[in-house]
C-alpha cells in the first residue's frame, strides 16, 4: 500500500490489518506513552483546499504522536485553476521533500490525479475529494462499530447498520457503504429519494425512504450531516419536515435496540438531521469517534511511511 | 540443520534462569517480567509459572511491543505491531526482568530500553534470554542466559514452543548465503 485514495482500492484484509494497527497504536497512546519515535524525520503536508476542523486536526495530532514533522498548507483562496493549481501545489510540496501529503479538496478525484501524476513522489491520503470518498472517516467509523459491537470478533459480519441522511453529497456514506459491507455488515440507507444518487440500485445495499420502519432493526445509525453548502437547490420542502421525517430524535432513540449506538461524522447540525439531546444520550458515540480518529490515522501514516518507502534500500 | 537445544534442555535452562533470578533479586515480589513479543513473551509466560511454583505466589509479567522503537523500521516494509500489556503495579521502582529468545545485534533491546523510557523509570533492568548467539553490535549483555551458542552471521536460530509451533526446541539452520 503506497497511497490510500478510496476504501475500493483495499481488500478487506488490509482494511482488518489498519484496524488493528490502530487498535494496537491506542492502547500505546493511551497510557503515558503520549509520543512515539516511529516517523521521526518524516514530513507530512496537511493540504487542504477545503474546510476542515476535526480531519486535519486529527491527521496533524496523528502525524505529531509519531514525531513527524507537519506543514499545514492551506490552499484556500487560490484563483489560479484547479488542474494547474494542483500541479504547482505538487512540485512545491516536492521541492520541500515531503514525503506524505494529506489531501482535502472539493473536487471528486482531485487525491487521484495527485497520486497519479509524476508530480510528486511521496504517499497521498485522501482526506475527502468532493463528493467521492473520505476514506479514514469510513475507517474510524468501522473501528468504533469493532470495539462497540463486534464482540472480539475481526470483522462487522452481522451487523446492520442504517445511514440516514444526505447520501447523495456524502463521501463518507460512499467511503461507508463499501468498507462496511466489505467487512460484513449489512447497510440500509435512509433518505429521502431527492438525496439518494443516480445509480443507487448498484450499491450493495438496501434502500428505505421510512427511518421508523427501519429503526428498530438495526445496530448502529450513521447520521449524515445535512451538506448545506453542496446544495443549489431544494432536495426537500423544508428544515422541519425534513427533521420530522429523516431527524434522530428521542422518540426514535427510544425505540432503537437496547445495544445499539447513534454515530455522526461531524460537523453536526443540531436540530437538523439529530437533536441536542440525541446527540448528547449515552448511545452517543461522536465523540469517541473523534478519539478514535487520531488512533486510526495514526495507523494510517504508520502503515503508509514507517517501512521502506522507494528509494530506500531493502537490505536486512 | 542442527539440534542445539532438545526440549528437556530447554526446560532446565528455563528452570535455571528462574532460579538465577529469584537469586538475584531476593524473591519474587519487587520483579516484573516483561517479554518480548512474540516468543518473547511465551518464554516470560513460562519464567513467571516456574517462578509462581517455586515462589508458591503470582509474579507481576506483561508484554512489551517494541516495534515502533525499532531503528531498522525503514528497511523493511511496515511490521505488524504487537500487543503491549503493562501489569498491574506498573514499571515505576520495580526490576524489570525484559524477557527474548535470542539476543544478537542487541538492537531489540536497545529498543526495548527505549520503549520502557516511555512508561516509567524501573529501579533496575535487567535481561533474560534463552538463547546468547553473540554477534552484538552494541553495547549490551544478558543477565541470564539460557544457553550461550556459538554461531556464525549467516546463520538462523530458530526458536520454538510448543504453544506456537507443537513443539518446545531450538536448533541451528544455514541461513542464505550473504
Amino acid at each position: 500500500m503506497k497511497h490510500l485514495l478510496s476504501i475500493a482500492d483495499i481488500s478487506k484484509s488490509q482494511a482488518i490489518n489498519i484496524l488493528n494497527t490502530a487498535e494496537e497504536l491506542a492502547r500505546a497512546s493511551d497510557g503515558p506513552m503520549k509520543k512515539l519515535p516511529t516517523l521521526r524525520g518524516r514530513t507530512i503536508v496537511n493540504l487542504f483546499a477545503e474546510d476542515s476542523t476535526r480531519t486535519r486536526i486529527s491527521f496533524e495530532a496523528a502525524a505529531k504522536r509519531l514525531s513527524a514533522d507537519v506543514i499545514n498548507f492551506s490552499a484556500k483562496g487560490s484563483s489560479v485553476s484547479k488542474g494547474e493549481s494542483l500541479k504547482d501545489t505538487a512540485q512545491t510540496l516536492q521541492a520541500m521533500g515531503a514525503d506524505a501529503v494529506i489531501i482535502r479538496h472539493s473536487a471528486s478525484g482531485a487525491a487521484v490525479r495527485l497520486a497519479e501524476s509524476q508530480w510528486m513522489s511521496g504517499a497521498v491520503i485522501n482526506a475527502g475529494d468532493g463528493t467521492h470518498e473520505h476514506p479514514s472517516q469510513a475507517l474510524l467509523d468501522a473501528f468504533t462499530l469493532r470495539r462497540h459491537l463486534s464482540h472480539g470478533a475481526e470483522d462487522l459480519a452481522g451487523l446492520h447498520i442504517a445511514i440516514v441522511g444526505d447520501v447523495l453529497h456524502s463521501r463518507v456514506a460512499r467511503s461507508n457503504v463499501l468498507l462496511l459491507t466489505k467487512l460484513g455488515a449489512k447497510v440500509t440507507l435512509v433518505s429521502p429519494p431527492t438525496l439518494l444518487p443516480v445509480g443507487i440500485e448498484s450499491w450493495p445495499v438496501t434502500v428505505s425512504y421510512d427511518f421508523d420502519a427501519v429503526i428498530e432493526n438495526v445496530d448502529a445509525v450513521m447520521m449524515l450531516r445535512i451538506q448545506l453548502e453542496r446544495m443549489s437547490e431544494m432536495f426537500f420542502p423544508n428544515a422541519r419536515e425534513y427533521s420530522r421525517y429523516f431527524g434522530l430524535n428521542s422518540d426514535r432513540l427510544r425505540r432503537m435496540k437496547p445495544t445499539a449506538i447513534v454515530m455522526h461524522p461531524g460537523p453536526m447540525n443540531r436540530g437538523l438531521e439529530i437533536t441536542a439531546d440525541s446527540a448528547d444520550s449515552a448511545r452517543s458515540v461522536i465523540v469517541e469517534q473523534v478519539t478514535n480518529g487520531v488512533s486510526v490515522r495514526m495507523a494510517i501514516l504508520y502503515l503508509l511511511l514507517a517501512g521502506a518507502t522507494e528509494g530506500e534500500g531493502v537490505t536486512a | 540443520m542442527s539440534l542445539a537445544l532438545p526440549a528437556p534442555d530447554m526446560a532446565r535452562a528455563i528452570t535455571r534462569i528462574s532460579h538465577e533470578i529469584l537469586e538475584r533479586n531476593s524473591g519474587s515480589e519487587s520483579i516484573t517480567l516483561l517479554g518480548i513479543p512474540t516468543r518473547g513473551a511465551h518464554l516470560a509466560a513460562r519464567i513467571a509459572s516456574n517462578i509462581e511454583a517455586i515462589e508458591g505466589r503470582a509474579v507481576q509479567h506483561g508484554t512489551l511491543d517494541i516495534t515502533l522503537h525499532r531503528d531498522d523500521l525503514r528497511l523493511r516494509p511496515p511490521r505488524a505491531l504487537m500487543p503491549t500489556v503493562i501489569p498491574s503495579l506498573g514499571v515505576e521502582g520495580r526490576n524489570v526482568v525484559l524477557v527474548d529468545d535470542v539476543l544478537f545485534s542487541g538492537r531489540t533491546i536497545r529498543a526495548a530500553l527505549d520503549a520502557l523510557g516511555e512508561i516509567g523509570r524501573p529501579q533496575t533492568v535487567q535481561l533474560a534470554v534463552l538463547v546468547d548467539r553473540g554477534h552484538r553490535e552494541l553495547p549490551i549483555r544478558a543477565d541470564y542466559v539460557g544457553k550461550n551458542l556459538p554461531t556464525s552471521q549467516n546463520q538462523v536460530v530458530r526458536v520454538q514452543f510448543t504453544e506456537l509451533d507443537g513443539i518446545d526446541l531450538v536448533s541451528i539452520e544455514d541461513g542464505p548465503a550473504q
